[in-house]
């Protein structure tokens, strides 16, 4: 009996004797091969008491350099916003963090009514008519939308992919393409933003293989991409849109369904969930209604119940796995309720002013930051492009970049994504994100040790923990 | 919901389909026995006119809250009219799948297949 | 003759009718975009302490109207997700036999634990060497679960058990396209859960079901039948979903790997058998953990999950990157690039990052908890508590709610209504909803679809016997309450926060968002 079990020895006598067993082992004899047991049990050490675990895990947390410890510029996807207290509160109750899928709707109204408000919250920042109540995460999200594409335009094997899309987004839909039976055609780039004159010509040619054009709001590097300009020219040889979005510059910049946009994804992170080395958080699937019948996941609706009272369901469930099976719109089973329920906490915490204040101070701070990394001597923008909260640089030739990023972690400050861990003409390039965490100050440290940290690099200083990224990838 | 019922004029497709024959066209549903086992019907995504249906084959898709059901061509064709109507009103394929519940209209591409349609008793007799 | 033994102690019923409204349903439901006023807010931005600047987005990429999210103060904002929670039925608060779903007891240390800020305010792109917490506890994460599926090879990557479907066929396609052999269908038993046929689809291959046989295993001369050099692999579950430990497995992985196809395994039941035996042994390539399942993640009402993948030398050339590899100094390194061994050949990404790194750290403190003696008791006991609540409700109600395939369980098993349907006069689903009155979550209904009536009941290792017997007495009481009168259970629940709802109408005229 281990501290989450209570079958005592009494317990156990008069519950084998109910099931007419003289022991359990006879259970398993009589059904698990003799073949397949496994003798002498696991190779795995004892248990532990609470005390202890809680003592192992907090040594190896101090083992990681977390946003708490340094100050930091890291964002690439995921930023580290301040999450209000009253989420940690929401997510921690029992009744949110504890149940399954709301299979019984009749008890399981406030998760229905989480989701239907988060759908009408996703909405409205993507201005498109119908949201799921959530999937995956970000890049899965983007392979997802690419599979609505190829469901609703099962005669055309082409996605034409922006060169600013996330490499994650591109990856995961290259990775599923091979399933999908479908090909991934880069859209290339011009000063930062998808070259529109390229995405017109390769439409010109074969437009009618394409099933969708997809592309990033901002980008990969942090750039507003002319979303009505990418719709147009998809429309016009009868492909979808489909655009990865971040939510919180969707605060300030128009929303995607009104420019075009068929289906708008995103990662949902930044709204009011945490970092955790990546995961778990959800990705945010809105689109038009034509898509309706072809969406991923679960969707909430409302209805009213036997008395005429007002409810929610789990609806146009046809759809799915468990009744249409190899021909469902997905093999998506679940949403990702508790993530998308700190999602709509944060966005009516922000609320309607709030989300706007914000994405205005983050293109302020973001300005200000651009502004004064680029007066250091050598660094330089790598593109113009506006920003939101999010710019690319490029450090002074010969500097390496990880090798700065280490220098500059060394002191206390993480300045961002080492671009060319993606791209080769990437090589010298750092990705800046900004959330509203970080002051003028910050921004001031950090231009410091950014500069120290180049010129210490320039006389040959080399951090004791060697350079940031993957010692594997390094020696290689 | 109706009660069962099963029209003498109508013929009848194993698989729980009536054609309506008027000519060289015919009216496709699918038969009160059919809707009852599906249950209150909440979708029905219709063929496009102009399509080609082909005898035995699916032309069509009809939905329940936890059902999907492949509809049935009883004769081959192509599709002349769609009922619009129970795009926005699918409650017709149960209320009164004879009448409102119609699902196509089909110019008849080989009218000596209705001569393997089976009439009102011998349906009604595989029913049991 | 009534089903129910009348000798059993007095239960005393939930009303059994809706003559007055309880509190919270006479609350109509409004949501947060109908509350709060213009003005109202919860947040406050950090003040503009840089030099303002006019113009710097482009008036065309501006948003012309802010999107219309709701006005309201922090206590109004926590008072309403609050009363909302307080309209759903959690683990917390009671039983939740919830087939194939595991919902065992979440220790509150995890979420202590995962909220630790070295961790929690972890960046997945935080440099590995200043990230060695992290990747030394994947890495552990990954030995354990090897250890509990004996395969040696895990990758943490996908996001859920359909996730990890999905990643199992795609590297056992990469494994056969590599040897040259081009396959195109998968076998999968007709008990099979939803998830499977449709990640067949999406994985490009066409799904050939297989039948199931009337001890409810694998029907092996029909997968005799249909193995052939067609067939890239067979998905099984195992035990399987009616709670039945296949009698035949070593020869089906036989037949299985005699056309060179993968086994691979649905571990959406592996809570049966942690230490007792491992997909590995039984010849399994692949096989799926559900981290939300065994390894107690709570559920959030739907999820995150997490859905790791482990599998044999054969296949590990193909998996996700990025990898995390323990390096000669001691030190843990995550690199997308391995130059051999597992994801040397890797199919790519199936999402961004690592994984759901919060659920590996509660599933870590769960293994570090109960160890390797504690897992198999979990197990042992999970198929103990089982095979009693069986043997209970076979005792009381067995004429009405017989088991549908077999004599005993594993760690769960499934009931048929049918009989219960024709002689009482009520359903599974009305079954199910009158527990819900007797403040019990109902166990799966209607799955797996091979069973009529079905009612697939797992209750789990973490709860007690008092509570399984007045889970077996409330099924009895309802099931006597029906013979009575079934119109009571015909029109449950009663209690509930709403009654029965309208699934038709939302479904046909959807009202998906609230309207502004």
């Amino acid at each position: 009996m281990s501290r989450y079990t209570a079958v005592t020895d009494t317990d156990r006598a008069a519950m084998l004797d109910a099931i007419g067993v003289g022991s359990l082992e006879e259970i398993f004899e009589a059904q698990i091969p003799a073949g397949v047991r496994l003798q002498g049990g696991l190779d795995l050490p004892d248990g532990l008491p609470e005390q202890d675990v809680y003592a192992h895990l907090l040594e190896l947390s101090k083992k990681n350099t977390s946003a708490e410890d340094e100050i930091t510029f890291l964002g690439a996807g995921m930023y580290d916003h301040y999450i209000p207290a009253a989420i940690d509160m929401l997510l921690g109750r029992s009744e949110f963090l504890t149940p399954y899928t709301p299979y019984q709707p009749e008890v399981s109204q406030g998760g229905l009514q989480v989701m239907f408000e988060y759908q009408t919250a996703i909405c409205e920042l993507t201005g498109l008519d119908v949201s799921n109540a959530s999937v995956y995460e970000g890049p899965s999200a983007v392979a997802a939308a690419g599979y609505l594409a190829k469901l609703a335009s099962p005669k055309r094997p082409r996605y034409l992919v922006s060169g600013a899309l996330h490499p994650d987004s591109r990856q995961t839909l290259e990775t599923l393409s091979v399933g999908y039976g479908t090909e991934v055609v880069e859209i290339p780039l011009k000063d930062g933003v998808t070259d529109v004159d390229a995405l017109r010509e390769l439409l010109a040619d074969g437009g009618d293989q394409v099933s969708a054009v997809i592309f990033q709001q901002p980008n990969f590097l942090g750039a507003i991409e002319d979303v009505q300009a990418i719709s147009d020219l998809a429309h016009e040889q009868g492909a979808l849109s489909i655009c990865q979005a971040d939510p919180i510059a969707l605060g300030v910049l128009e929303a995607p369904g009104n420019q075009g946009v068929d289906v708008c994804v995103g990662e949902g992170q930044a709204l009011g969930n945490r970092l955790d080395f990546g995961g778990p958080s959800f990705g945010f699937f809105a689109a038009t209604n034509a898509h309706i019948r072809r969406m991923p996941g679960r969707i909430a609706g409302e209805t009213t119940d036997a008395d005429g009272r007002r409810g929610f369901v789990l609806t146009l469930q046809t759809r799915e796995q468990h009744i249409r099976r190899e021909k469902a719109t997905s093999n998506i089973c679940t949403s990702q309720a508790l993530n998308a329920l700190a999602g709509v906490v944060y966005l009516s915490w922000l609320g309607r002013d709030g989300l706007v204040e914000l994405g205005e101070l983050l293109i302020q701070r973001t300005h200000y930051a651009r502004e004064t990394l680029t007066a250091i001597e050598g660094v330089t923008a790598l593109h113009g492009q506006p920003v939101v909260r999010e710019f690319a640089i490029s450090l002074p030739d010969g500097v390496d970049v990880g090798e700065v990023i280490a220098l500059a972690q060394d002191r206390g400050v993480n300045p961002g994504f080492d671009l060319g861990r993606v791209r080769d003409d990437w090589k010298g390039g750092l990705l800046v994100a900004l959330t509203e965490q970080r002051s003028r100050s910050d921004i001031d440290r950090l231009a410091e040790v950014l500069d120290e940290s180049i010129r210490a690099y320039q006389g040959g200083e080399r951090s004791p923990l060697g350079r940031s990224g993957s010692t594997q990838e390094v020696a290689a | 919901m109706a009660d069962a019922s099963y029209p003498d004029e109508l013929l009848y497709h194993a698989d729980h389909d009536w054609a309506r024959i008027d000519g060289d066209v015919a009216t496709f549903g699918i038969t009160w026995f059919a809707q009852d086992a599906l249950g209150e019907v909440v979708f029905f995504d219709p063929p496009a006119v102009g399509s080609t249906v082909t005898k035995d084959e699916s032309y069509a898709e009809v939905e329940s809250v936890k059902a999907v059901s492949d509809v049935i061509a009883p004769l081959s064709g192509e599709i002349i009219e769609v009922n619009a109507e129970l795009g926005d009103a699918p409650e017709g394929i149960n209320d009164d799948p004879y009448e409102a519940g119609w699902m196509v209209k089909v110019k008849l591409s080989d009218p000596s297949q209705i001569e393997q349609l089976l009439d009102q008793s011998a349906y009604v007799a595989s029913l049991t | 003759m009534s089903a129910v033994d009348q000798t059993v102690v007095a239960y005393e019923r939930p009303p059994a009718d809706a003559s007055s409204a309880t509190p919270m349903q006479r609350e109509r439901a409004v949501t947060i975009f109908e509350k709060g006023q213009e003005g109202r807010r919860a947040f406050e931005a950090p003040a503009l302490d840089v030099p303002e600047v006019e113009g710097l987005i482009p008036a065309s990429a501006r948003r012309a109207e802010p999107a219309r999210l709701p006005n309201v103060s922090e206590p109004e904002l926590v008072r309403h997700y609050v009363r909302l929670s307080r309209r759903n039925f959690d683990l917390d608060s009671g039983f939740y036999p919830l087939g194939s779903c595991t919902m065992k007891h979440n220790p509150r240390l995890h979420e202590r634990v995962t909220a630790l800020s070295g961790h929690a305010r972890l960046h997945p792109l935080q440099d590995p060497k200043r990230a060695q917490g992290a990747l030394e506890l994947m890495y552990n994460l990954e030995r354990s679960l090897g250890e509990v599926a004996g395969l040696p090879h895990v990758c943490l990557q996908p996001s859920a058990g359909s996730h990890g479907e999905l990643a199992g066929l795609l590297v056992t396609r990469a494994y056969h396209e590599a040897r040259g052999d081009h396959r195109t269908k998968v076998l999968a038993p007709d008990t099979a859960h939803g998830t499977n046929p449709a990640t067949v689809t999406i994985a490009g291959y066409e799904v050939v079901p297989v039948k199931t046989s009337p001890d409810g295993g694998v029907d092996v001369e029909d997968l005799r039948a249909k193995a052939d050099s067609q067939v890239a692999c067979l998905m099984l579950t195992n035990p399987n979903t009616l709670g039945v430990f296949d009698p035949n497995i070593e020869e089906i992985a036989k037949i299985v790997h005699g056309v060179e196809a993968t086994l691979y395994n649905d571990g959406a039941n592996l809570n049966a058998v942690m230490g007792i035996s491992r997909p590995g042994d039984m010849g399994f390539d692949i096989v799926h953990y559900n981290l939300h399942k065994s390894f107690t993640q709570p559920h959030g009402g739907g999820g995150p999950g997490s859905g790791p993948i482990a599998v044999s030398d054969r296949i590990a050339p193909y998996l996700p990157v990025p990898v995390i590899q323990k390096l000669a100094d001691g030190t843990f390194d995550l690199t997308s690039t391995p130059t051999d061994g597992p994801g040397s050949k890797t199919i790519g990404k199936l999402r961004g990052f690592q994984g759901n790194y919060g659920c590996f750290v509660r599933s870590y403190a769960y293994i570090c908890s109960l160890g390797g003696p504690g897992l198999q008791d979990a197990s042992e006991t999970a198929v103990l508590n089982a095979n009693y609540l069986l043997a209970r409700l076979q005792e009381l109600v067995g004429d009405r709610l017989p088991l549908a395939f077999g004599e005993r369980c594993m760690h769960e098993f499934v009931l048929s209504g049918t009989v219960m349907k024709r002689e009482v006069g009520i359903r599974i689903l009305d079954l199910a909803k009158r527990l819900l009155d007797h403040g019990f979550h109902p166990p799966t209904v209607y799955f797996p679809l091979l069973v009529d009536e079905a009612l697939l009941i797992e209750p789990t290792e973490t709860e007690t016997k008092e509570t399984l017997d007045a889970f077996a007495e409330a099924v009895a009481d309802i099931i006597r309450e029906a013979e009575e009168d079934p119109s009571i259970a015909q029109s449950a629940p009663y209690t509930t926060p709403v009654r029965r709802l309208d699934e038709a109408t939302a479904a046909k005229r959807p009202v998906l968002r609230q309207p502004l």
